[in-house]
């Protein structure tokens, strides 16, 4: 395995993963957020491998596929419709996903 | 009798079902009796119906028994990945987010399997959301090794491999982002393939890394990989992914199977079998002296960016599965925390509440890949070395029809030995991965036991829709130890 450089600090620190976590919308737990910081560090020491390529002339790859666009017709098709829709929703009433008050003052639109 | 048919294959049971030899509420109640025997200790299965298989393989029974046409897996048994949406039972991903989610339409893949008249008898265990390498990471249930049941099954997914194994089933689905069907299928001994990219239609496969998902069957052998292939495969308007069928045209797979392939080139890289335990490495090699007996030529090449697969895939991979994850939000579906503060919480606690450590591990580690000023150090990084990758591949089938190697550098490992380090448990999947970047085919076979008596596994790598050459390749190499 790549030899692990720079041992004492972490390529990710704890504000790091603070803010990543926030992003990714997980309230990660205090234990969750020092375990992490330490294990995404080491995960991210072995990606910098990635770095003795020179990548300069190369074209990104996303996608390995010939296939560009797909176009279709845009004609109207059956859809699921509110019941299937609203099957497994955790929360409901007949015709919306229910979710706490977003804004505080009625009309605030 | 029902241990009679438990010895057929896909294939012999699909035959012997149609000629009215056998009897397919049989075959149901012969994998049922399994399952009643074996599963308590396997766990392969998060669910199963018992009900409703016995009753589509009656209806079955009576349509052969009246000369009606049936499809071309009439009344055989198959079990399926619980990351496939399915209109009956519950889609879990073997997620606690998703452990109560019935889905209101069926994968085109389900679709094709109920079209050619195969039975659904349940749904296998897997890493939660198919990331993962032991199927440890599933948050419903453990799967152990039918060979040993202190080793893990391979992953992620682990319950195919292991139904399938164990005659619980007699093939099933499974999906492959980074390895996910071969490596079970090494540890449990079955075959296992992953069609190219975009062969088979994801329409309903749950998303994990988009552009290197693709659904493939685990059998007991080629020819039923085969079989199911033939079912599977073919362009789907819901997934415009899915290849045309004039770029890729649809092959019999089954009825080419026994054609050896003529004039066989096979290309080896010998700097990879540096990595891998030394009785795979005489496995593989004895495989490859097979090859040789049977006339292919072998050829040395080199792969000078293999080695940096792995650390492309796990920015790609966790990239695409922080986007894909965005969903579960605790609104539409699935799981949602109690007492919420705020609507943010809905979300946070929800997906923090429901997701287990190495979901969250990878859509951290995708975040953060994806981020304002990491992007271009991580994230396209990545993209620009899977072009490179790719390009090994592309230099590699110039030369030869196919590339053999390791399916998993080891046999299966014990429960709980990697996991303490995911790294170690990413390091694992060394010689499969570079097969989903660059979106070619290959295919898993057995090929020998090591000292514990736990399978080997035979990578066979082909070229981009050699599906073809693939299989007739694999089966030249089965049909001389079988």
């Amino acid at each position: 395995m790549e030899q692990r450089k720079n041992m004492g600090q972490k390529k990710i620190d704890i504000e790091q993963v603070k803010q990543v976590a926030k992003l990714a919308r997980l309230a990660l737990s205090e234990a969750e957020i020092a375990q992490f910081a330490t294990q995404l560090s080491a995960i991210l020491e072995y990606v910098e491998k990635l770095n003795r390529l020179d990548t300069a002339d190369v074209e990104p790859l996303a996608h390995c596929l010939p296939i560009n666009n797909c176009l279709r017709e845009d004609r109207m098709k059956p859809s699921l419709g509110t019941e299937k829709t609203l099957a497994n929703a955790p929360q409901k009433d007949e015709q919306f996903f229910l979710v706490p008050k977003i804004l505080e003052e009625p009309g605030g639109f | 009798m029902s241990k009679d048919i438990l010895k057929l294959t896909c294939r012999g049971l699909r035959d012997s079902i149609a000629k009215g030899e056998t009897k397919s509420s049989d075959a149901v109640s012969a994998v049922f009796a399994q399952i009643e025997e074996h599963d308590a200790k396997i766990g392969a299965f998060i669910s199963t119906f018992k009900e409703e298989a016995l009753k589509k393989a009656k209806e079955i029974d009576e349509k052969i028994s009246k000369g009606k046409p049936v499809g071309s897996l009439a009344g055989v048994p198959i079990a399926v990945k619980d990351n496939m949406c399915t209109t009956f039972g519950t889609t879990t991903c073997a997620s606690k987010i998703l452990e109560n989610f019935r889905s209101p339409y069926n994968a085109t893949v389900i679709e094709k399997l109920l079209a050619a008249d195969a039975v659904i008898i349940g749904k296998t265990n897997l890493d939660e959301f198919a990331m993962g390498s032991s199927t440890e990471n599933s948050g419903l249930k453990k799967t152990v090794n039918p060979r040993d049941p202190s080793r893990v099954p391979g992953g992620s997914s682990g319950g195919s491999a292991a139904a399938v194994a164990a005659k619980m089933c007699f093939a099933a689905l499974g999906s492959d982002t980074g390895g996910s069907i071969r490596q079970p299928a090494s540890f449990c001994g079955v075959a296992g393939l992953k069609p190219t990219y975009g062969r088979v239609s994801r329409y309903g496969l749950v998303a994990y890394g988009s552009s290197l998902d693709q659904i493939g069957p685990l059998a007991q052998n080629v020819a039923d990989c085969a079989l199911l292939l033939n079912v599977i495969a073919g362009h789907d308007e819901k997934d415009s992914t899915s290849i045309d069928e004039k770029t890729a045209p649809i092959v019999n797979w089954l009825e080419k199977i026994d054609q050896p392939a003529a004039g066989l080139k096979i290309a080896v890289v010998p700097q990879l079998f540096e990595g891998a335990d030394s009785e795979v490495v005489n496995a593989i090699k004895g495989a490859i002296e097979v090859y040789k007996r049977n006339g292919a030529e072998v050829i040395e090449i080199k792969m000078p960016h293999f080695e940096y697969a792995i650390a492309a895939y796990y920015l790609i991979a966790t990239a695409e599965a922080s986007s894909n994850l965005a969903r579960y939000d605790g609104v539409h579906y699935g799981y949602r925390t109690k007492n919420p503060a705020d609507y943010v919480e809905v979300y946070s606690k929800s997906r923090n509440e429901a997701f287990g450590q190495e979901v969250k591990r990878r859509i951290m580690l995708g975040t953060y890949a994806l981020s304002s000023g990491y992007y271009d150090a991580y994230y396209l990084k990545a993209l620009k070395v899977r072009n490179l990758i790719r390009g090994d591949f592309t230099a590699a089938f110039e030369r030869a029809d196919c590339i053999i190697m390791p399916t998993s550098p080891t046999t299966a490992f014990k429960i709980g030995e990697k996991t303490a380090d995911p790294l170690q448990m990413y390091l694992s999947d060394v010689y499969t991965i570079a097969v989903n970047l660059a979106g070619v085919p290959a295919i898993s076979i057995p090929c020998g036991f090591d000292k514990n008596n736990l399978p080997i596994g035979l990578q066979i790598i082909a070229s981009t829709f050699q599906e073809e050459k693939l299989l007739r390749i694999a089966r030249m190499f089965e049909r001389e130890i079988k």
